[in-house]
């Protein structure tokens, strides 16, 4: 065990705070019986129950949803396609370029992805909505999920897949009944990082929707620049909670099931 | 009674199992089969043996159907491999890295290439159980790869690889993740298997012991090529290179020039020396230059000159290596040489005769060493 020093204590209450105290504040004005944001007046869950009965936030967020589940689904098909045929295809020409290309999009700015499709969409006359939010969405996700999949196939030992195909799989049969399932744990964090980055991207979604379909991130964008009201913090609060308990309950998981692994493989080596 | 002695590849009629007919693989530049011809025959256990890099996997993997030979052709059971992909091959093979399904458990890994042949659930679990007997698993069916051992998981591939009941059985390093001791042991299971299920077994190694211990045939590979197919003892009395010969176990390798004399060889090697007698079958030129190689366990080491010997030369006792059952002595002769001699030490080791600095004398029959061509 490590002492205790001021030095530690002070550093960690620092990069804590600064973390986490914008946070506690907007939660604490959740809330607040005041319409008035920066006026405490006691406490109250009015603004959750109003925050139910507003349509158009429902809408949004209802939107926002949809387009999250639907884009990063197609992501994760797209990425984890992508990302076996990257570490997989073995050396062929252009493979560093190929490979480059699908991992631009990360470090690309967001204007200009959200601005390039805004043109592709324009040029093509296509009206946008929902349908063109999901597309925007599945272009820049798809190189987060092929990213964290190829990682995975990277470590993956190929004489799996080679042992499939000696059993008698033909090669379609060995990515499905070996390949797939081996790696599901990375496709479904892919899933997951594809499926917040859509929740809360902003600018994208600005550029690329139309006037029927509006996102929960542009929605309290645009009520924000009325004024920010007690019933945003709320929702955002809501939020905060939902994104808390999924992260928590994960490594809960994760955690769990690296401790039972680890008993069951001692419990072998004695054993034998 | 006689027993019949399984050896095939003497009778001129028996029909190989495998047949490698000028096959050549190149990656890229790199040759890693060159021009490349042998024969395995049914139910033989057969070693291809060589250090990394000579294209012992290589080899497998084209059994396998993994590569393709750039040239030449492949014949099983005297029909053509090329065109056959992995799946579709009476084939199947036991990876180094075991290649255990780490989402199945053990039942239904022995089980998947049954389930792929569409066989019926109840012969596919009378089949499994017979494997599982057959590898002594029957405790461990329901665990998952990570919840048995090295040596389990060992037996669970084995048992995978045998389930479809392959003509040919491919072994890469089998035992290469396996302590001493347990592999010892697991290669005489894998003799008793082999021999009980009548499969032809392909094994690669580099482990000269291993391949001495289970195979029928051993395959010496260096640079693409096999340098020398015999039988074990025939690899180990009779090598026909010293590559081979310097390749299985230790060897002493003297160079000089040998003449014919009648029956016997005279080999010249040292000033200082008397010329080495040996018996050859083979018939070398005249002061033809080569390499005589001895066994170090064939050097018998006395504190006097016997008597009887063909060979005898003076030396004095450089260093022991004391390896508990055997000791090997590394006697310094006049002329500089380094010559390594072994004995069995049948007694305990305070009764020991010679020790460092010791004047001693070595011998050996006529018989005890061959002359390899350089």
């Amino acid at each position: 065990m490590r002492r205790f020093s001021w030095f530690n204590a002070t550093s960690l209450t620092l990069g804590f705070a600064f973390l986490y105290v914008p946070m506690i504040i907007l939660i604490v004005y959740s809330f607040n019986k005041s319409k008035l944001v920066t006026v405490w007046a006691g406490f109250s869950t009015h603004w959750y129950g109003e925050l139910l009965s507003n349509q158009s936030m429902l809408d949004a967020a209802w939107v926002t949803v949809k387009v999250a589940v639907i884009s990063s689904s197609i992501a994760t098909v797209l990425g984890t396609m992508a990302a076996y045929v990257i570490v997989r295809a073995g050396r062929f020409h252009g493979r560093t370029l190929f490979s480059g290309m699908i991992y631009a999009p990360l470090v690309m700015p967001e204007v200009i992805t959200g601005l390039s499709l805004l043109l592709l969409f324009i040029g093509l006359n296509v009206d946008r909505g929902v349908m063109t939010i999901v597309l925007a969405h599945t272009t820049f996700s798809m190189c987060y999920v092929s990213v964290v999949v190829s990682s995975r196939l990277v470590s993956f030992d190929q004489s799996l897949e080679e042992a499939a195909l000696d059993l008698g799989c033909s090669p379609l049969q060995a990515f499905r009944l070996v390949t797939l399932p081996i790696i599901a744990p990375a496709v479904i964090s892919g899933w997951l990082l594809a499926f917040t980055l859509s929740l809360d991207d902003l600018v994208i979604a600005s550029f690329t929707s139309g006037p029927a379909a509006t996102t929960l991130p542009m929605k309290i964008w645009s009520s924000v620049r009325l004024g920010v009201s007690p019933e945003i913090n709320a929702l955002s609060t809501i939020m905060i909670a939902l994104v808390t308990v999924g992260v928590i309950s994960a490594s809960l998981v994760n955690k769990r099931q690296a401790v039972r692994q680890k008993r069951e493989e001692q419990a072998a080596e004695r054993q034998s | 009674m006689a027993l019949d002695v399984f050896a095939p590849w003497d009778d001129p009629k028996a029909k190989p199992l495998i047949q490698f007919k000028n096959v050549t693989k190149r990656f890229g530049d790199f040759t890693a089969i060159d021009d490349l011809t042998v024969d395995i025959f049914e139910q033989e256990f057969f070693a291809l043996l060589g250090p990394s890099g000579c294209g012992k996997t290589t080899m497998m993997r084209m059994l396998a159907g993994f590569e393709t030979p750039s040239e030449g052709s492949i014949l099983l059971a005297g029909q053509d491999m090329a065109p056959v992909p992995p799946n579709q091959r009476a084939v199947n093979m036991m990876f180094q890295s075991y290649a255990l399904f780490p989402h199945l458990s053990v039942w239904e890994n022995i089980a998947f290439g049954l389930r792929r042949d569409r066989m019926p659930k109840d012969e596919i679990a009378t089949r499994v159980e017979e494997m599982l007997r057959l590898t002594r698993l029957e405790k461990f069916a329901r665990r998952k790869p990570h919840q048995i051992s090295g040596g389990q998981r060992q037996r669970v591939a084995l048992a995978r690889s045998l389930a479809k009941a392959p003509k040919l059985l491919l072994l890469d390093e089998p035992l290469g993740a396996l302590d001493k001791k347990l592999r010892q042991e697991t290669q005489f299971e894998l003799m008793d298997i082999q021999e009980s299920t009548g499969t032809t077994f392909v094994i690669v190694t580099h482990d000269q012991e291993e391949a001495m211990t289970v195979a029928s045939r051993v395959a010496v590979m260096d640079e693409g090529k096999i340098v020398q197919v015999a039988t074990p003892d025939a690899i180990y009395e009779a090598p026909n290179s010293t590559y081979v010969a310097d390749f299985i176990g230790d060897v002493n390798l003297i160079t000089g020039s040998v003449e014919t004399e009648g029956e016997t060889l005279r080999f010249t090697w040292a000033e200082s020396q008397p010329a080495i007698v040996g018996a050859s079958t083979k018939t070398f030129g005249k002061a033809q230059n080569v390499h005589f190689a001895i066994r170090p366990e064939k050097i018998a080491i006395s504190a006097q000159k016997p008597e009887d010997a063909a060979n005898a030369v003076p030396g004095k006792v450089l260093d022991i290596a004391y390896l508990g059952n055997i000791s090997t002595y590394h006697v310094q002769l006049a002329g500089g040489q380094v010559i390594k001699a072994q004995t069995a030490n049948n007694r305990r080791i305070s009764r020991r005769s010679f020790t460092w600095e010791d004047d001693v004398w070595l011998s050996w029959t006529d018989t005890a060493g061959v002359f390899l061509e350089r």
